[in-house]
């Protein structure tokens, strides 16, 4: 055997493990659900070969196509509102952290910490705390603002938000110290070479910092909108797989999951157009990714 | 000699192992009460003394996952032997599936069940009894009776008499009702309590069924109506109240009236021993009416199909069959159990629950319109959520209602 050969070996070797493990679990379910998306099935078991009729249920037919579409408006105000709120709320926190403002190490700490906690326990205390009687609508009578108690999540109209906002709270710590890092890692001597040109901080900061940490926020933006097409634990926990209260906060997660397995109180299970939805995810979250990364590293400047 | 000696160990090691694996048939049973468990392994106990050789090992899985997990557990052909299945749609979705065996053969007991009981556990495609039926559930108000004491409140027999003590008991600083609108599924049970005894109870499931009339049917809509002059008694910002917080209000004496299912119960005494409450039929428009309830078939017990141990299974859905069981489900669960004949006199609030049932009607999305998705139940929980938030009106509901079922259902559909 040659060394080269048992290069390959041994390479192969070490790799192996990782690659079956990756083409098991995430591969193969994903063509598996391609797969099924192509039959009709009767309850649990598979039936004919029928194209792309789940699809075209799901986009044309009555009563899927109105779900679906109030659940992808949901999914596009997780995006948007997270994008706005959640990641330039991160950028300027980052921002202030790295000014090195009285007390930073501490605010550091504090705004990471609900990152680490569960998605679940996150969701199950707020929940609480967003109830009727629950420590927000007792913390707006406490300061004389009684005309804005409401039931936050009870209520159509705001109920998503109320979702979005907890999630807001739990994850603001990420991008914040994401980019604090890359803002810490921009050359000392370009900022000086700009201060001494005379630029206020405001114009050092959209001419300076900012061209030079479009990575990191790519990689924020990618995260984001695969995050925000993905969600599901969230209102799975505070919501209810029903995306209740009427379907208002409804996302494609919670609607996979309902037409793929059934929720408990309504019975019957649609896996074929389960797998549909599943597919429609996956693709959309691979192409919306795809063009972010290229459209945005296209503004991305080497030093 | 190597070889011979490892033969030997093999032999001997095999002739250990077959005799005690010949006798002991280990049975596995599924239940999605997993705060049941360790009763059923009390009540199980018993049935492994009547049958020596046969052992029950109970497994619970969580309510919400239980579909999920046993329809992938039955698919890859590790299921259990015995499990615990839902009933109406729930049970087709299993049986259909080629899951479950057909029990007329092993279960000769199931001839004296109730019709009623049954109905939840035959295939509406091949008329096939795939479930020993364990429990009834029924819907009505329970109220608290130190309350409607205090208050100098008597049970109410018509719709006003109900809105007068819901008055009553509002001004004097209760929450009138407990119920809230947060999870769709209660508010669903809240209409099967309330809606019967103004939509013509079984006259019009029968109609509805058959395709004769339509949700958007005058009565229904009326009947939906009235749910809406509960509003003025449920709890403040009622929609942000969930099934947890109507318990507590309930179980903390904080509420005098809660609109429910039988199935609460057990969790109430259990929570609140000292807590005193009574139950009553939903109200009628007139006087001397009879009151109807909805009543359906909460689940059954299944053998899976492709068990290797089908006598042993038998023989345990014959012991859940019997009056063991029935008595287990009365005394122990609290739940109105559907095995014939069982004593129930121990039990007043059973007898009385049992009694309401003279004038039931089907629980009428669950029954029969639970097959096909979107189901009756998910269009009338996510619109009555709507409805009660004040988004939308009774007609609006009704004609959800009517046109997510007609996308299927053919008695709809030649109209």
């Amino acid at each position: 055997m040659n060394k080269r050969t048992s290069e390959t070996l041994w390479i192969s070797f070490f790799i192996a493990p990782a690659l079956i493990i990756v083409c098991v679990i995430i591969i193969l379910p994903l063509f598996m659900s391609l797969f099924n998306s192509l039959f009709l099935w009767d309850q649990l078991i598979r039936q004919n070969f029928v194209g792309f009729q789940n699809f075209k249920k799901i986009f044309f037919t009555e009563p899927y196509h109105t779900r679906f579409a109030n659940a992808m408006g949901n999914n596009l105000r997780w995006l948007v509102l997270t994008m706005i709120v959640q990641n330039v709320g991160g950028l300027f926190i980052g921002y202030f952290l790295s000014r090195r403002i009285w007390g930073h190490e501490f605010y550091k700490r504090i705004i990471f910490i609900p990152v680490l906690f569960s998605i679940v326990a996150v969701s199950f205390l707020w929940s609480l705390y967003l109830r009727p009687n629950g420590l927000v609508n007792a913390f707006l009578k406490l300061i004389g603002l009684p005309q804005f108690m409401r039931p936050w999540l009870g209520d159509e109209s705001i109920a998503t938000y109320s979702i979005i906002f907890v999630n807001i709270w739990r994850w603001i710590g990420f991008p914040s110290l994401v980019f604090l890092a890359a803002i810490d890692n921009v050359p000392m001597d370009c900022l000086e070479a700009a201060c001494l040109d005379g630029a206020s901080d405001t114009r050092v900061f959209f001419k300076v910092i900012l061209p030079l940490i479009v990575p990191s926020i790519v990689i924020i933006t990618v995260l984001t909108i695969i995050g925000s097409l993905n969600v599901f634990e969230q209102i799975y926990t505070m919501a209810g797989l029903d995306g209740s209260p009427n379907f208002s906060t409804d996302t494609i997660g919670t609607l996979f999951y309902r037409t793929a397995f059934g929720s408990v109180d309504s019975g019957k299970p649609e896996i074929g157009i389960g797998s549909a939805i599943g597919v429609i995810i996956y693709l959309l979250t691979f192409v919306v990714s795809l063009i972010s990364i290229v459209t945005l590293g296209k503004k991305e400047v080497e030093l | 000699m190597k070889k011979a000696r490892w033969f030997l160990i093999l032999t001997i090691g095999i002739f250990l192992v077959f005799p005690l694996a010949a006798q002991r048939t280990e049975l596995s049973f599924w239940t999605w009460r997993t705060e049941d468990v360790e009763k059923y392994e009390k009540l199980l106990q018993s049935f492994e003394k009547q049958n020596p050789g046969i052992t029950v090992k109970v497994t619970g899985i969580k309510n919400t996952e239980y579909n999920t997990v046993l329809s992938a557990a039955l698919s890859g052909g590790s299921g259990p032997d015995v499990f615990m299945s839902r009933s109406y749609g729930g049970l087709e979705t299993f049986a259909q599936s080629g899951f479950m065996e057909s029990l007329e053969k092993w279960v000769p007991e199931l001839k004296n069940f109730d019709k009623v009981a049954m109905k939840g556990a035959i295939s509406v495609k091949d008329g096939k009894i795939y479930g020993v039926p364990f429990a009834t559930q029924t819907l009505f108000v329970f109220y608290n009776k130190k309350i409607y004491k205090e208050l100098g409140l008597k049970v109410p027999e018509t719709w006003d008499e109900f809105l007068a003590n819901c008055a009553v008991a509002k001004k004097a600083g209760y929450q009138a009702l407990a119920n809230g609108g947060k999870d769709g599924w209660y508010l669903e049970v809240m209409m099967g309590a309330i809606c019967p005894n103004f939509y013509g109870s079984n006259d019009f499931f029968d109609a509805v069924v058959a395709g004769k009339t339509t949700f958007q049917d005058s009565r229904f809509v009326s009947a939906i109506n009235r749910l809406k002059e509960l509003t003025p008694y449920m709890p403040d910002m009622y929609m942000g109240v969930s099934y947890t917080d109507m318990q507590s209000a309930f179980i903390n004496e904080t509420a005098a009236q809660f609109i429910g299912g039988s199935f609460e119960a057990g969790y109430f005494s259990s929570q609140n021993p000292q807590l005193e409450f009574d139950i009553f039929p939903g109200p009628t428009v007139k006087k001397g009416e009879p009151h109807y309830v909805s009543v359906y078939a909460d689940g059954n017990f299944s053998m899976n199909a492709t068990s290797k141990h089908k006598e042993a299974a038998a023989k345990l859905l014959r012991f859940f069959a019997g009056k063991e069981t029935g008595e287990f489900f009365i005394h122990d669960l609290q739940q109105v159990s559907t095995v014939p004949g069982v004593d129930t006199s121990a039990s007043p609030y059973i007898s009385k629950v049992l009694a309401l049932q003279k004038y039931s009607t089907p629980y009428i999305f669950l029954v029969g319109f639970r097959y096909n998705q979107p189901t009756g139940s998910t269009l009338i929980q996510s619109a009555l959520q709507g409805f009660m938030a004040g988004k939308i009106d009774a007609a609006e509901v009704c004609r959800q209602v009517q046109e997510g079922i007609a996308t299927y259902y053919e008695p709809f559909r030649k109209k």
